[in-house]
């Protein structure tokens, strides 16, 4: 299972608290995780990449295993640990406001 | 008995507050989606338990809440406001052609008659309309499309469709106002519309006479007699006796014409409300005052109302969608600041308190009476 922390916010709105853990078949990339995401928590579309160009938004970003991963391909494979289950891909606020 | 309930969007979550008839005493219920952005809530007139709230961030973008049961719980609905086609282009602040980019929606006015039917104005200026209760939302592109379209540009706050009214006599007929663009009617339900500027005079303008580009600010209507139009453009409080097709100045003895909102007493339709703004740069009251300015004329000639507003050392803005009147006797009349405060009138705006002092600054108010 893939883990995916959420910012508060995302938590609040998807109704969860803690981690969210997500089946992904094929390829575990920030797409596929982003599918199995919104799929599972349909309010969530739109609040972490956009609608239509399904670029993330531009005060979020990817982490996992100590690495930013907010600039890789979507379709690039997220590191092992991630797939495996042994770490979860952060999905982080960007620190803004001062 | 009748109540009034007041529903409050701020920078940092939803506010609604309650009360008896008499309007005294109040019972704060929120923040409801704390830390968000709350550009607008509103309920139906055909229903008024359905609520639709606009619930926006600069980090996770646009979500539409809706309330069944008048605010007490909410459910996130459909957020996906996309435009028809290729939306084109429409002028940047620095003169160059910049794509139509949606950014929030800013005013939801649901329709008269059927709760589940809700419009949208939304940044960059569109107008959506959803028939399911906001499960999904199209574009009345017609708007978008028309021809002057390429040439608006945005104001200091982003290029935004802020008011809608809804024609209760011609369910064909909707007012809009975009900043800054001007504003526009349809006849046909949205699908062909056409600027109403003629009459308005800007200055900061190539042209002042133009048709379109002028900054309107805020328009309003009293549902009795949906031809007579008051705005609050960005200089100059307006007025229209043809439904927009001209227009004249109304400004009067008021000690400015800048300001934000404008709105109509709910028994006297000739009773209008707006509250001056120093200047255009100095987005605060004249002298540190608080005064909202009432016309029983329909304009030119002002009153201020001072009674229970800070008189002295006030520096806070009203915003153009931050006042509203209940339909209770006495007129009732609330507006908020951003400085956090909603103040209320219960008496037509004769004597003033605030309902609260200390909220986040406030983005908009709308009042619902209730029986």
């Amino acid at each position: 299972m893939i883990r995916v922390v959420l910012p508060p916010h995302l938590r609040t709105l998807a109704l969860v608290d803690g981690e969210v853990t997500l089946d992904v078949r094929g390829v575990v990339s920030q797409r596929s995780v982003l599918d199995a995401l919104e799929s599972r928590y349909p309010m969530l579309q739109g609040t972490i990449r956009d609608h239509v160009t399904l670029r993330r938004r531009a005060f979020l970003r990817f982490f996992a295993c100590q690495e930013d991963l907010s600039h890789e391909p979507p379709d690039s494979a997220l590191p092992d640990a991630v797939a495996r289950g042994e770490e979860p891909l952060l999905v982080i606020g960007a620190i803004a406001g001062g | 008995m009748s109540k009034a309930r007041v529903l409050v969007g701020t920078r940092k979550g939803a506010f609604v507050l309650t009360s008896d008839g008499k309007r005294k005493q109040w019972d704060v219920s929120g923040p409801h989606f704390a830390g968000w952005e709350i550009y607008h809530v509103k309920g139906s007139p055909a229903d008024p338990n359905r609520l639709y709230a606009s619930q926006t961030s600069g980090w996770f973008g646009q979500l539409v809440q809706r309330s069944d049961d008048g605010g007490k719980t909410w459910a996130p609905m459909d957020n996906k406001f996309v435009y028809d086609g290729v939306p084109g282009t429409h002028q940047w602040y620095d003169g160059t052609a910049h794509p139509w980019e949606f950014k929030r929606v800013w005013h939801l006015e649901p329709s008269l008659t059927d709760p589940d039917t809700v419009y949208a104005g939304v940044e960059d200026a569109a107008l959506f309309k959803t028939i399911d209760g906001g499960r999904s939302w199209s574009e009345l592109s017609g708007l978008r499309e028309h021809g002057s379209g390429p040439r608006w540009q945005p104001g200091a706050g982003g290029m935004c469709l802020h008011t809608i009214l809804l024609d209760p006599s011609d369910p064909n007929r909707i007012f809009i106002a975009i900043s800054a663009a001007g504003a526009f009617r349809t006849d046909d339900g949205g699908k062909s519309w056409r600027p109403i500027n003629r009459g308005l005079i800007s200055q900061y303008i190539p042209d002042p006479n133009a048709d379109i580009g002028h900054c309107v600010h805020r328009i309003a209507m009293h549902p009795s007699r949906p031809g007579v139009l008051f705005m609050q453009k960005h200089w100059d409080v307006m007025r229209s006796d043809d439904a927009g097709d001209s227009w004249r100045e109304v400004s009067g003895n008021l000690p400015t014409d800048f300001g934000f909102v404008i709105d109509v007493h709910a028994h006297e339709p000739e009773t209008i409300y707006v509250v001056p703004i120093k200047s255009d740069s100095e987005h605060y009251p004249p002298d540190g005052k608080l005064r909202v300015y009432r016309s029983r004329s329909g304009g030119n000639e002002w009153e201020a109302l001072t009674n229970g507003l800070p008189q002295q050392d006030c520096y806070v803005n009203v915003l153009r969608d931050a006042m509203a009147v209940d339909r209770l006797d006495k007129c009732g009349i609330y507006f908020g600041t951003t400085g956090g405060q909603v103040y209320a009138s219960s008496d037509a705006g004769d004597s003033w308190a605030p309902i609260v002092r200390d909220l986040p600054a406030v983005l908009s108010v709308e009042v619902q009476t209730l029986s």
